[in-house]
């Protein structure tokens, strides 16, 4: 009795101590974050042997794919080309005329090295930021979570979170484990604001089914929706594995702070678990076979590994100990690894990028293994990675078809041997940030940061339907559909674009004072990053004539074909 | 219905100022055919279908199969239908109806998750890595195509809700997304005709030096988009949208829901010659609480709609030549779980076919008495859509070739469902 006792208050002792040190832990970034200064990003590594090296190892094992499937890859992409890509893939947005007149104007032998550098360096670092916490937002809780009368989530406190997270580096394993543990208050401003825990909150209904498989499946790679139900059909998954990794959520309560008949507030804290034993030692959950016999579940990770089934917090913090076995397991770097390349290269080293196993077998193997250890073995940098990718030799390939290599394909299914840079749709969001470069419409539109907040989201929302299910799902009707080309040809957005306001890019070309030739130039160059054909210059000089020698009438038909084509609005 | 012009321009007058343009309009200038000089009345010479698609997976048990007695069986009683079927006692109207109505009973799918289950049941096919297969709409628009080339408004059109895509047949097939008010956004442009044609040359030359470039299907597709949505942009057909140009009388019939307002859209679209229609109407993915929810939210809004639907179909003498499909991607638990509600069960549910000459009126096959099992022999999506295609005068023996060069049979080879046809 008196050892017990003991035993609990040294524990207790023991927690109360480390807690000491997490929270002092916490506290120093937290002041940081809360002081609203954006910290300075990581450097890019000085050791570039190292990252030369790694660089050189991707190359190999991607031209070995090659040389197997006897293939020659596609020529070098131009360089207009690859300033366009980058931008896009990595700030989320084409360069302005400026930005890539650095690169295209850069005698230096490594310009390309150069170019990355200043997109992960501190030059961009707000760009980057906000673009990484678009797209990692979209992937906690979907382009429609945070909307709904009774959601629990704040939207922009997740963002707000994502990107004071991606401004300075943080190492992904760190993301990760804090979005897994979080606990405070949702709504920014508030008191004991904490933006990532809108995360959880947006899947912890129905005990946390949701929590459970977005984690499983953004953070190791791995779709375990069906098996809530019943053993994977198509996998080695089984029933009792899905209900072991949910007992890891069950410590969690979200709590509603009500104004009226909205939720002002959401804090989500750690309780302890009391399940319907009662027994704190052992607590367990249960859940229904199909055959309706109850089963009872402890929480074990997807490994096999079990913790603690003790339902006190102060004694295991299933959440904490979840946290750890993610950032510890296999699946974790891979999964990453594999999502990133899909990211840069359209399709990753399998299909769907996050149905990971024996059962869908990876293109690359080898790269995917020893991609995942090398991004390890640098501190989960994800910055790190960013640029091996796309230093890489097959980044820097050309769209167009090399001469013996049309059997690399994806789109007709075939795996992908990445021997040339596949077409694929922006997303809307990059759309819209692109138009808003290529236009200068910003520049030239009224209204504070709020209100252009508020555009941007009216502008996204036309393009995504939630599916009303219980799996928070959904789906845009954006790629290559017709209200896509009707937005192009006449939205709001395109309109301020081509009525050459004052401010706006039409506007300063066609008031500036070069030869017509060079202005029709200078649009291709903001849209395409490139200079026009001999045709191209003949159709717009028709069409100089049609509009009877009016110059910016001119100028106005070009802009709205360039906006409107299928190569500004593709990446290649 | 007299159609109203679109404001600004009548096609004639567009293809008049086209004509006396500059000397750029005669230059080869080619959209793929999307243009008619002759916008005469659609003479109707083809079939069509409307897919009312119930996502979420509804209890299908308590509303077209119910089992009085069963231990898991609902609260609901059954009622007597003009058919030799009997349903559930919150469809008043569609009772009187159910002689066009075939219930397929016998139902059996292996997909109990909604992203797999609406996939399969969309085209026939399970969710496979390497190939998407083309929806319901895509294929049906696609084996129309040649009955409707004066139709310029998308051929598959998805209201409220934006199906599953066109997979190797292309964009081309690919859903006309519009919500349950029928509103399509930025469909007024701003400049003059004969200047908008002008871009678009422009723009073809743009385009045509980057197809030519082989950089990949995507960029020939976009050309395809934009040859459709130039098409619609300067069509009157796009009328059969406004729905609120129907009489009062006609609005309440079908009743003011997004179903009623999809259903209503649905007849007009199908009445201008659109091949295929999908109207959205989810919500029954009813985990907990579903008695109360079918009872007081759903089954009314639906028995209201459909019922108008085939009533409408019917009068105007429609219904011969149009399929009507109603099915969800799969059907609830025989059991009634801890929150009153029932999860997600694909081994034995009920869809519910008519229209274009099925026969009605009749039950297709038999549940075991709990309502969890089929009895009789048990029929897929694959079955489903062959007979909705059969309908629809398809030829069965199609076989399209996927973007990988694969042979896929049309409707996965399934074979039709004897008891549909006479």
């Amino acid at each position: 009795m008196i050892f017990s006792l003991a035993r609990r208050v040294a524990t207790a002792l023991c927690f109360c101590l480390s807690a000491v040190i997490f929270a002092a832990v916490t506290f120093a970034s937290a002041a940081s974050v809360l002081a609203g200064e954006i910290p300075r990003s990581q450097p890019p590594s000085s050791d570039t042997t190292g990252d030369q090296g790694v660089i050189s190892a991707i190359n190999a094992y991607v031209q070995q794919g090659w040389t197997d499937a006897e293939i020659r890859p596609s020529a070098e992409a131009k360089d207009g080309e690859f300033v366009r890509r980058v931008f896009l893939d990595v700030v989320g947005r084409i360069p302005s005329t400026e930005e890539s007149s650095v690169y295209l104007d850069s005698e230096a032998k490594n310009s390309k090295t150069e170019l990355v550098d200043r997109l992960l360096g501190d030059d961009y670092v707000l760009d980057y930021g906000r673009y990484w916490s678009t797209v990692w937002t979209n992937l906690l809780i979907g382009r429609t979570g945070g909307q709904g009368r009774r959601t629990l989530v704040n939207r922009q406190g997740l963002a707000q979170y994502l990107r004071r997270s991606f401004y300075r580096n943080k190492p992904y394993d760190r993301l990760v484990a804090e979005l897994l543990t979080a606990t405070g208050v949702n709504k920014p401003g508030e008191e004991g604001y904490n933006g990532a825990v809108n995360f959880l909150l947006a899947h912890l209904g129905d005990n946390a089914i949701q929590a459970t498989a977005r984690t499983a499946r953004l953070f190791l790679g791995m779709q375990v929706q069906c098996t809530q139900c019943h053993n994977h059909p198509f996998n080695e998954w089984k029933q009792d594995q899905f209900w072991q990794l949910n007992a890891f959520f069950r410590q969690t309560r979200a709590l509603r702070t009500f104004q009226g008949r909205n939720i002002a507030k959401v804090e989500l804290i750690d309780e302890d678990f009391v399940s319907p034993s009662r027994d704190m030692k052992k607590a367990e959950i249960y859940f229904e076979r199909r055959n309706g016999t109850t089963s009872v579940a402890y929480p074990t990770f997807v490994d096999g590994t079990p913790i603690g089934e003790s339902g006190y917090v102060d004694q295991v913090n299933r959440r904490v100990e979840l946290a750890k076995l993610v950032v510890r397991s296999d699946y974790f770097g891979r999964a990453i690894v594999n999502r990133m390349w899909g990211h840069f290269f359209g399709y990753g080293f399998t299909k769907p990028v996050d149905d990971m196993g024996p059962h869908n077998p990876a293109s690359h193997p080898e790269l995917l293994d020893y991609l995942s250890g090398q991004f390890a073995a640098h501190g989960y940098d994800l910055k790190r990675l960013v640029r091996w990718i796309v230093l890489s030799e097959a980044y820097g390939l050309s769209s167009r078809e090399g001469r013996d290599n049309s059997t690399d394909d994806p789109a007709l299914g075939e795996p992908p041997l990445f021997s040339r840079f596949y077409l694929r749709q922006m997303s809307p969001e990059q759309l819209y940030e692109s138009l808003l470069v290529a236009t200068q419409a910003e520049q030239a539109a009224q209204g504070d940061e709020a209100k252009k907040e508020q555009m941007r989201r009216r502008w996204l929302d036309q393009f995504t339907i939630a599916f009303g299910t219980d799996e928070n799902d959904e789906t845009t009707v954006f790629n290559g559909t017709i209200p896509q080309v009707l937005m192009m040809m006449n939205g709001d957005l395109m309109q301020t674009a081509t009525r050459c306001e004052p401010g706006t890019l039409l506007h300063d070309v066609a008031t500036s004072q070069a030869k017509p030739r060079e202005k029709i130039t200078r649009l291709y160059m903001a849209t395409l990053c490139r200079r026009p054909s001999s045709r191209e210059i003949k159709m717009a000089d028709r069409l100089w004539q049609a509009r009877k020698g009016d110059t910016v009438a001119a100028l106005q038909d070009v802009w709205w074909a360039l906006l409107n084509s299928n190569e500004f609005i593709l990446i290649h | 219905m007299k159609p109203s012009t679109t404001p600004g321009m009548t096609r004639r007058h567009f293809l008049g100022h086209l004509a006396a343009a500059s000397s750029l309009a005669p230059a080869a200038f080619q959209l793929t055919g999307a243009l008619r000089a002759n916008a005469k009345e659609l003479s109707r010479n083809h079939r069509s279908a409307i897919l009312l698609w119930m996502g979420g997976g509804p209890s299908t048990m308590d509303i077209w199969d119910l089992k009085p007695g069963a231990v898991g069986s609902g609260p609901f009683s059954q009622i007597k239908t003009s058919g030799d079927v009997q349903i559930c006692e919150h469809l008043p109207q569609m009772a009187k109806l159910m002689h066009h109505m075939a219930i397929v009973r016998s139902m059996s799918t292996r997909e109990a998750d909604h992203n797999r289950g609406r996939y399969y049941l969309h085209t026939g096919y399970v969710p496979n890595p390497n190939v998407t297969h083309p929806s319901y709409g895509a294929v049906i628009s696609h084996e129309m195509a040649s009955q409707t080339t004066d139709l310029e408004i998308p051929p598959f059109i998805s209201v409220g809700g934006s199906s599953e895509g066109p997979g190797f047949l292309g964009m081309a097939y690919a859903p006309f997304v519009v919500d349950a008010n029928g509103q399509v956004r930025n469909l007024k442009f701003n400049t003059e005709h004969d200047r908008l044609m002008q871009r678009m040359h422009m723009l073809r030359e743009i385009e045509t030096g980057f197809i030519h470039d082989s950089r990949g299907l995507a960029a020939k597709d976009h050309a395809k988009v934009l040859d459709k949505t130039l098409s619609l942009l300067t069509s009157k057909q796009m009328d059969a949208f406004r729905f609120q140009q129907e009489p009062e009388g006609v609005r309440q019939r079908y009743g003011d829901s997004p179903l009623g307002h999809g259903c209503l859209m649905a007849r007009r679209l199908v009445e201008a010659g659109v091949p295929f229609v999908e109207v959205n109407f989810g919500g029954w993915d009813n985990h907990r609480d579903v008695f109360n929810t079918l009872q007081n939210d759903k089954l009314p809004k639906l028995d209201q709609a459909m019922s108008a639907l085939i009533e409408d179909l019917e009068q105007r003498g429609l219904l011969d030549s149009t399929a009507i499909i109603w099915m969800g991607e799969f059907g609830r638990t025989p059991r009634i779980n801890g929150n009153t509600g029932r999860d997600h069960w694909a081994r034995g549910w009920s869809a519910v076919v008519g229209g274009a000459g099925i026969n009605g009126g009749i039950a297709v096959g038999k549940t075991s008495a709990d309502g969890g099992h089929v009895e009789t022999a048990p029929y897929s999506s694959e079955n489903l859509m062959a007979s909705v295609l059969k309908a629809l005068k398809i030829p069965l023996d199609r076989t399209f070739t996927s973007s990988n060069g694969r042979p896929m049979k049309i409707a996965n080879g399934g074979r039709v469902i004897g008891e549909l046809f006479a």
